[in-house]
């Protein structure tokens, strides 16, 4: 045999050689971009979730601008609670799209009184939003804590707390928010929404701690344990961040049930009151005007409905996004052209 | 040499033709011409899949990235190919092309033809008719690969009802005769087995079973004993080797460890990074390899029996034997350790410890307490490493975790460095950890995938308060040049190195702290071959440096030969054996030891053939042996109830039948 060996007769070039086409191709994907940079651009390229966060950007600041936040004046000329003279009959809306884009003096119409649903829409829209953020955050962080300790220590304390969880858990959340919101609900968003995250966190709880249980056996937290790290910080510090997908997933999926369930609240009465505005509380207002001013009922609805879809699909993509499992899988066409 | 082209006999089975070793395969050397190997033919087998020009390629972020390129080969019935290489080389991915397994942004080119028939191309519809029925598949992780909610036998049943037309009962019939044939210990029974009350070894030749169901002509074998332990490996081997004699298929063996392909192959071909380097005989490329490679690929193999061969006598560190280590006090009442760094006396005790150590796993609920090492005595000397071996669930990982105290000590007494673990307060624990510290088996979970490496690194150095701020980045950046990694990679994420780069950092953790007392947990296993021998070289190296003594665990012989000085065997939570080096391996006492030793394959058909033989003659033996136990015990025991029962008709004469009393 005169054939050469072709590979150079350094030892190390062959160690690097060899060990950097080990699992190479999966690495073209990731290669030299941190855990954060990968799920946002994973999240920027999942199309209904990001179309979801644009619309969701703009019902925010649409609410916020147009009738101003607190002292804060906004551009629209009416308020929630101003009495103008009837524009259409009936109080009809004024936005049309026949023959150009006609905004109108009540776009979104008026009801008996007068009133400018627009302006009252954007106000419900803005308590919704506050209670649905308060949620999100409060049940969040009550979850996180419970759901940690208990699968971090187990034993006991994972037993009393897991009870507490079963027992909040068996009640229904509408029957016992309505009796907190009654209580409460008369005096602010923020009180409401307060109470109820006592009382929505459970999901968030059990959430974490099952992760808690499967990320303890891993061996990263016996490392940690072994270099003198306190409970507290391999809970914190090394366990936590490899939770923060579901939590993040899971977050999303309870500020839209947080904003149903205020909305339910609300259409019921127990919720936000009179003379405040929220976007179950107009329905409930409204509910006798169907028949004869449907678009009363029509705008908070829309609000309502796009509001939950947008937080969804939001969490829908970052699900995905956080999931490196999920490889998105191109086109036949467009692998065809490359 | 010419003996080792002999085909072993075999024990069971008909008689079959020698399989060929004529090689019509196009060989590829780097970039050298093809070129056609003919080696004479002993006869020639019916070609059942024939490869050309097969490529695999990958749609990642806009690009086609080539797995395998310009594939060829042959696979004749009754032979088994060995496709040989590391992690990446497109072994496993090629095969798998063959029967469409690809992920969805894969695809294949050229041509493969089993019996004739092309396979590239082939729709779904007509491809799920070939699988398992023409091609079938050995994976790799048995557990897996079963489903875990239905019995073995169900599945089988499944297998073989999908392509063929049979009833349930003698579907349910072929099954159990099909675990007869694998071996399965009463097949009858076992056939309505699930997966998880199987063993390992007994998993994987269900799954075997399974594969076998339909007589199939192509046999894909991936990687089907790395998951295993060295003494199920190999037991599965010898299964696989009966069975070739057997069954008529061509079985293709994809394996990154010469090992088995020297135990088990008549052609090799060996891939690198998507292309065959050399192909041949199996006496080809074990004894005249002509490329780099794969005399690289031979070398990194740990040979069992070279170290000691090679090494001049009494070259060990003095042994120190158990029986006659100067037994330091156990203070475990008081649990009062004494300081790490203390007196001059305290300088000579060993680094580690064990006096009749006993390790359980508390019972939970009805589940009783679970003793997984049993009253072990060991004793490690300052700079010494010791070899500590065993099959899984032997309990030695269990005492690697005592040692750095992520486990309870449940009896006896465990010094390290004098500290008592036995009932160690956790303040003392955390002052202990200054000086013990551990390699885990799996680096892709012992790190923190969230965390920059460099920060893993300096976490015990923070934590003890050692280095900080522009400190604690030098130390970081020496621990990274000692691991011989790059300093740039300290700010990258564990997902973004090789398996091999990040053992080296789970290592250059370890010794952060600059342990006195480091456990090796397997730390290798992980690994591929070649990868393994680079790994272990840093370690002997890291270890003549910082002298640390080190319990290596394994369940390797030829790796721990390699490091250690002295062994220990363990089994089923006890220590069955513990010496010198040399004395454990080439004088061992205890027939687990032995087992153990012949279950470790050499890179070399020859030899393996011999140590083969060795085993199998030992296993009879103790079969024998056992056998008489078993003989000698029931004999004893139906002795012992003749006796019983004389005894008892005695007395029942003696006071008389107490039936008839009442009307006596």
């Amino acid at each position: 045999m005169t054939t050469p060996t072709p590979i150079a007769p350094q030892p190390g070039d062959h160690h690097d050689l060899v060990e950097n086409t080990e699992n190479a191709i999966e690495l073209k994907e990731v290669e030299g971009l941190s855990q954060g940079r990968i799920v946002l651009r994973r999240f920027v390229r999942h199309r209904g979730a990001m179309i979801a966060a644009i619309v969701l950007l703009g019902i925010v600041v649409l609410a916020t601008t147009s009738i101003g936040w607190g002292p804060i004046p906004g551009w629209w000329k009416h308020t929630p609670q101003d009495m103008s003279p009837i524009a259409n009959p009936r109080g009809a809306p004024t936005l049309s799209f026949s023959g150009g884009l006609v905004v109108g003096e009540h776009p979104f119409g008026q009801d008996n009184i007068g009133q400018d649903t627009f302006a009252r829409v954007m106000r419900g829209t803005q308590q919704s939003l506050l209670v649905m953020v308060i949620i999100g955050a409060l049940a969040t962080t009550i979850g996180i804590v419970m759901g940690a300790l208990a699968g971090f220590f187990r034993g006991h304390l994972d037993n009393v707390l897991m009870r507490l969880t079963d027992m909040v858990i068996t009640i229904p959340v509408v029957m016992i928010g309505a009796i907190l919101g009654f209580w409460v609900g008369g005096a602010s968003p923020v009180t409401l929404a307060v109470a109820l995250s006592l009382v929505t966190w459970t999901s968030m709880a059990r959430l974490v701690r099952g992760e808690f249980l499967s990320l303890r056996e891993r061996e990263f937290v016996d490392a940690a344990r072994v270099a003198g790290a306190s409970s507290f910080r391999i809970m914190f510090k090394h366990m936590l961040p490899n939770a923060i997908g579901v939590i993040i997933v899971n977050t999303t999926l309870l500020m839209a049930a947080a904003i149903l369930l205020e909305t339910a609240l609300s259409f019921l009465g127990f919720g936000i009151r009179y003379p405040d505005v929220s976007l179950g509380q107009l329905i409930n207002e409204y509910q006798t005007a169907f028949a004869t001013r449907p678009w009363l009922f029509w705008w908070p609805g829309l609000f309502i409905v796009s509001i939950a879809l947008c937080v969804n699909f939001i969490g829908d993509g970052l699900r995905d996004a956080f999931d490196p499992r999920q490889r998105r899988i191109p086109s036949k066409r467009k692998m065809a052209k490359g | 040499m010419a003996s080792s082209l002999q085909i072993p006999p075999r024990p069971r089975g008909p008689a079959r033709p020698v399989p060929p070793v004529r090689i019509a395969t196009h060989v590829r050397k780097g970039h050298g011409p093809p070129v056609v190997t003919e080696a004479p033919a002993a006869q020639e087998n019916a070609s059942i899949l024939e490869v050309a020009d097969l490529g695999v390629e990958f749609y990642v972020e806009g690009e086609w990235f080539p797995a395998a390129i310009d594939v060829s080969y042959t696979v004749r019935s009754g032979e088994v190919l060995a496709i040989v290489g590391e992690s990446g080389s497109g072994k496993t991915q090629s095969s798998m092309s063959l029967i469409g397994l690809l992920p969805q942004n894969g695809r294949a080119s050229g041509s493969a033809k089993l019996l004739g028939r092309e396979l590239i191309g082939l729709k779904h519809k007509q491809l799920s008719k070939v699988r398992g029925k023409d091609v079938a598949v050995i994976f790799q992780e048995p557990m897996t690969a079963l489903n875990p909610v239905y019995t073995v036998g169900f599945q089988i049943v499944e297998t073989l009802r999908t392509h063929f037309d049979i009833g349930p009962k003698a579907a349910r019939e072929r099954a159990v005769e099909l675990l007869r044939l694998v071996d399965l210990p009463s097949p009858e029974k076992s056939v309505d087995k699930y997966p998880h009350q199987l063993s390992g070894g007994q998993r994987q030749r269900a799954m075997i079973a399974q594969a076998l169901a339909c007589d199939p002509k192509l046999l894909i074998a991936d990687e089907p004993t790395t998951a295993l332990d060295v003494t199920v490996q190999a037991e599965i081997l010898k299964l696989l080797r009966d069975l070739r004699s057997r069954i008529d298929s061509g079985i293709i063996l994809i394996t990154h460890d010469m090992g088995v392909v020297a135990d088990l192959a008549d052609r090799v071909i060996v891939m690198k990074s998507g292309r065959i380097v050399e192909a041949g005989t199996a006496d080809e490329i074990f004894n005249r390899p002509q490329h780099a490679y794969t005399r690289q690929l031979l070398d990194a193999v740990p040979h069992l029996g070279r170290t000691v061969a090679g090494a001049p006598e009494g070259s060990a560190t003095p042994a120190l034997a158990t029986s006659s280590t100067t037994a330091t006090p156990v203070t475990a009442a008081t649990g009062r350790p004494e300081s790490m760094m203390g007196t001059a006396a305290q300088q000579d005790l060993p680094a580690m410890q064990a006096e009749k150590l006993v390790i359980e796993y508390p019972s939970r609920g009805r589940v009783p307490a679970f003793r997984a090492v049993d009253e072990i005595d060991l004793t490690i000397g300052r700079g010494e490493v010791v070899g500590l071996v065993g099959e899984s669930g032997s309990g030695k990982t269990t005492v690697g975790r005592a040692v750095v105290g992520l486990l309870p000590v449940a009896g006896g007494s465990l010094s390290i460095g004098g500290t008592e673990m036995a009932g160690i307060r956790p303040k003392d624990l955390r002052e202990l950890r200054n000086h013990v510290s551990i390699v885990f088996q799996d680096p892709g979970s012992s790190l923190n995938p969230r965390l920059p490496i460099g920060e893993s690194i300096g976490e015990p150095l923070k934590l003890h308060k050692i280095a900080k701020g522009a400190d604690l980045n030098k130390r970081v950046e020496t621990l990274l040049d000692q691991v011989h990694l790059a300093r740039g990679m300290r700010n990258r994420y564990p997902h973004e190195l090789s398996g091999g780069q990040r053992q080296r950092v789970g290592i250059a953790r370890a010794l952060a702290l600059s342990p006195k007392m480091l456990v090796a947990d397997e730390p290798t296993s992980a690994l591929d071959v070649s990868v393994q021998a680079r790994v272990l070289e840093l370690f002997q190296e890291l270890q003549r440096e910082h002298g640390f003594a080190c319990l290596f665990i394994s369940h390797d012989l030829a790796v721990v030969e390699i490091l250690a000085t002295r062994i220990a065997v363990m089994h089923k939570g006890k220590l069955v054996e513990q010496g010198p080096r040399d004395q454990i391996l080439r004088d061992p006492q205890h027939d687990y030891t032995r087992r153990l030793l012949t279950a470790v394959p050499v890179p070399d058909p020859a030899e393996q053939k011999i140590r083969r033989e060795a085993r199998d003659a030992l296993l009879e033996e103790e079969a024998v042996r056992m056998g008489l136990h078993t003989a000698q015990r029931a004999a004893r025991t139906d002795r012992e109830a003749v006796e019983r029962n004389e005894q008892r008709l005695q007395s029942d004469n003696a006071a008389g039948d107490p039936r008839r009393l009442p009307r006596g």
